[in-house]
């Protein structure tokens, strides 16, 4: 005898809700984290994000004083306004991160990227690469008879224009660094 | 300033007693040996063997709760650590506040894969608090002394510290903690006091409130179960708690309701449903308490105290968020309530007790004991009967339907007297808690209410019991099934019973003496008080096989994706009008 009148398929079959409550648009934020350099902390951020199943789009991360120890992570996420707030929320209680900053929320900021660009290929293409390079202000960083290194710094979508134009050119291999993002004005963090 | 020069393991045992550790629990290897000799030379720290590292954290766990002061516990490298890890997980989701410490490999065979080697650090980051491996013997003072603070600072929890055998052995410089550098780490206590105003508006404006509480008023300290008592006394407000928050307003008290959630009781979890105003103490929207998320309390104004930022908006958004430490917003609450001169709603409230009295009617717990097979809620009930005078009795728990029965049907008048694992659900917690709270309180009368299945997790722990001599009374409610897997396979699959009972138990009387403890079958209702009084009689260890009803259900209960008002019932319950048919039925 089943005292319930449940539905097959239902999530009452489970020990869970599994209907997702979160009917929200997604968003996608910069976060500036500000950690203690210390071991396994970068660690501790990117097993926050997979435990807790959020996404990260793009990571940067390097010590930014030397004398204090602390490190800025820059990363970009994207989730419902809860879930983006629960981030920063989850991100402030882990023990050696100082600041959690959303550089989307709070006023302008200017984000860049830099990539560099293996691109190889004789005559016509190799020039038109070239070409196509000094319209993007693209440095050149290496170079042989056959190909080049462009370097590449500006927002992650001219990064994307650039490498879309080198294709079919002989783009042999890229390196992106992720998104460094500062906010606008005169104040800092 | 006091800087001495010692070896790492000396600093261990000296930071410990700067601590004010009186209790560790732990288990020796290759890898502690050189804190094991400090502890073997010195007498202020008392060591419990235990049989295996799980039972060490559950028992240190259950110090800190009985005691609000951390559990240690000290345990070898691999796995050592690793038989540690569902003790931290458990204390981090009941945000228990326990220090433990591994050993490992020494510094320079870190990598190697080496004997008893595991990635401590990586493995135990995501079910600590916060966790340091410690490569030099200067660094390890500062380094515990910040992970005491971290274990009992803002919302508590688990913390580890690993240390390599070179750093025990090698000597540096002993730091006490008041030489030591301050952490930055210190979540904010106090409360917003424009939000603790809105609070206390509410609260004169409500007609339907409810406080419901949790843990976290617990976790603050006896001090927040005094002034919670004082509001909720102040207003003649109901209120229920969560699992975890058991004991911080009295079960004898005016306003009190039961437990709510899952298997909490109808008038809890109907007041939940239709209150306007909801005031959520220490507690976290688990998902055991709100079911179907989108018809939770859907008429209510909601405000949350809470000390971790990250609890708010969670799971359920709140009007009103006030993160600080209970103890502090609740005292804010009262001085604002006392500077407004602020009364209730009197009339409206009347007529919500009034409502709450004819749920109360339901009788949720009601069943009935007859014939020759013992009830597990009679035995319960009994239990509570013969030991709710005892003046100093804690209640333990396994997990499964015997901790909802005793949840249900046990009172708790104090914080700190009930143990039970609530966000993990840990079977084989309740035993070795049982062991932490005798060593915590050598007088007391310790129960654990105890299902077979669960309490074979951690039977080992009965040598320790006896070793130490701690009287701890294991209370086993013998169904021979996994009770509540068995619930879900009949109610929600099918009643098909996939590996749901308990074959080849072991005879419990035999097992008792086997570890030279007393054992006591209870098979027939008759019997059940002289029994009980039995146990309580014995000077020592005592395990109680009671056969109860093999195929008792829990109720009431909320099947999960269902909201507050779509609870079961069970047969028994006074239901009158409410359901249309016989049996338990939606209502």
């Amino acid at each position: 005898m089943s005292a319930l009148k449940i539905k097959k398929g239902s999530s009452s079959h489970s020990a869970y809700d599994l209907r997702d409550p979160n009917v929200q648009t997604v968003e996608r934020h910069t976060l500036a984290v500000i950690v203690a350099n210390e071991a396994g902390v970068l660690a501790r951020v990117i097993g926050l994000f997979s435990g807790r199943g959020y996404n990260i789009e793009s990571l940067t991360v390097a010590e930014v004083d030397h004398e204090g120890h602390r490190s800025r992570i820059t990363v970009v996420t994207t989730g419902t306004p809860s879930v983006i707030e629960q981030i920063k929320a989850q991100l402030g209680r882990i023990v050696p991160v100082h600041e959690v900053h959303d550089l989307t929320t709070e006023g302008p900021a200017v984000e860049r990227e830099l990539a560099l660009f293996k691109v190889s290929g004789k005559g016509e293409r190799r020039v038109e690469a070239l070409r196509l390079a000094d319209i993007f202000r693209a440095n050149v960083v290496d170079s042989t008879l056959e190909s080049f290194v462009f370097e590449v710094t500006g927002t992650s979508e001219k990064i994307d224009a650039f490498a879309d134009l080198m294709r079919p050119l002989g783009l042999d291999e890229m390196a992106r660094t992720g998104i460094a993002a500062l906010s606008r004005g005169k104040s800092g963090l | 300033m006091s800087k001495k020069q010692m070896t790492g393991a000396r600093m261990v045992v000296e930071a410990l007693k700067d601590q004010g550790v009186e209790v560790v629990f732990g288990y020796p290897g290759g890898a502690v040996l050189p804190i094991y000799d400090e502890i073997f030379q010195q007498n202020r720290i008392r060591h419990v063997l235990v049989r295996h590292e799980q039972g060490a954290v559950h028992a240190a766990e259950g110090y800190a709760r009985s005691t609000g002061k951390p559990g240690v516990v000290l345990v070898t490298s691999g796995p050592g650590a690793t038989n540690a890890v569902t003790g931290l997980t458990d204390a981090l989701l009941d945000s228990i506040p326990i220090v433990v410490l591994t050993g490992q490999v020494p510094t320079f065979m870190i990598g190697t894969d080496g004997f008893q080697e595991a990635d401590t650090v990586g493995i135990t980051r995501p079910c600590t608090k916060h966790n340091w491996l410690v490569k030099e013997t200067d660094r390890l003072a500062p380094v515990l002394h910040e992970a005491f603070h971290v274990a009992v600072s803002g919302r508590p929890g688990p913390v580890l510290v690993d240390i390599p055998k070179d750093v025990q052995f090698a000597t540096g410089t002993y730091v006490s903690p008041k030489d030591t550098k301050t952490s930055h780490y210190a979540p904010r206590t106090k409360g917003d006091a424009d939000m603790v105003r809105a609070l206390v508006e509410a609260i004169e404006g409500a007609k339907r409130p409810v406080f419901y509480t949790g843990g976290g008023v617990i976790n603050s300290g006896p001090k927040a179960s005094r002034l919670l008592r004082e509001l909720v006394d102040t207003t003649g407000f109901p209120i229920t708690s969560t699992l975890m928050g058991l004991g911080a307003y009295p079960a004898s008290g005016k306003g009190w309701l039961g437990m709510l959630g899952m298997h909490g009781l109808y008038e809890a979890n109907l007041a939940m449903h239709d209150c306007d105003l909801m005031i959520n103490v220490g507690a976290r929207f688990d998902d055991r308490i709100t079911g179907r998320i989108q018809d939770f309390s859907p008429n209510s104004v909601k405000a949350h105290i809470d000390i971790d930022p990250s609890s708010i908006n969670k799971v359920i958004h709140v009007e009103m968020p006030i993160i600080g430490d209970v103890a502090s917003v609740l005292e804010d609450v009262l001085a604002v309530w006392k500077e407004r001169g602020s009364r209730v709603n009197g009339k409206a409230l009347k007529d919500w007790w009034k409502q709450i009295a004819e749920w109360k009617a339901i009788d949720c717990l009601k069943f009935r004991q007859e014939g020759k097979t013992i009830k597990p809620q009679h035995a319960v009930q009994r239990l509570e009967a013969l030991t709710k005078d005892h003046p100093d009795r804690y209640i333990c728990t396994e997990v499964g339907q015997h901790q909802m029965w005793a949840a249900q049907y046990m009172d708790f008048d104090e914080p700190n007297r009930w143990m039970t694992s609530g966000g993990l659900g840990t079977m084989g917690y309740g035993f070795p808690a049982s062991i932490g709270v005798q060593m915590a309180h050598p007088d007391a009368l310790v129960i654990n209410v105890a299902g077979e299945a669960s309490w074979l997790m951690n039977m080992q722990e009965m040598g320790t019991a006896i070793q130490y001599r701690l009287p701890v009374k294991q209370f086993i409610l013998n169904n021979e099934r996994l009770g509540m897997v068995r619930q879900w396979q009949e109610l929600l699959h099918g009643e098909r019973y996939s590996h749901s009972w308990s074959e080849a138990l072991p005879d419990f009387v035999k097992l008792a003496e086997a570890f030279g403890a007393k054992g006591i079958r209870i098979d027939d209702p008759a019997d059940l008080d002289e029994g009980i009084r039995e146990m309580l009689a014995y000077d020592g260890p005592v395990i109680v096989d009671c056969l109860v009803e093999k195929h008792e259900n829990c109720f009431p209960m909320i099947p999960s994706g269902k909201p507050h008002n779509e609870m079961i019932l069970g047969e028994n319950a006074d239901t009158r009008n409410a359901i249309k048919e016989g049996g338990a039925v939606l209502v």
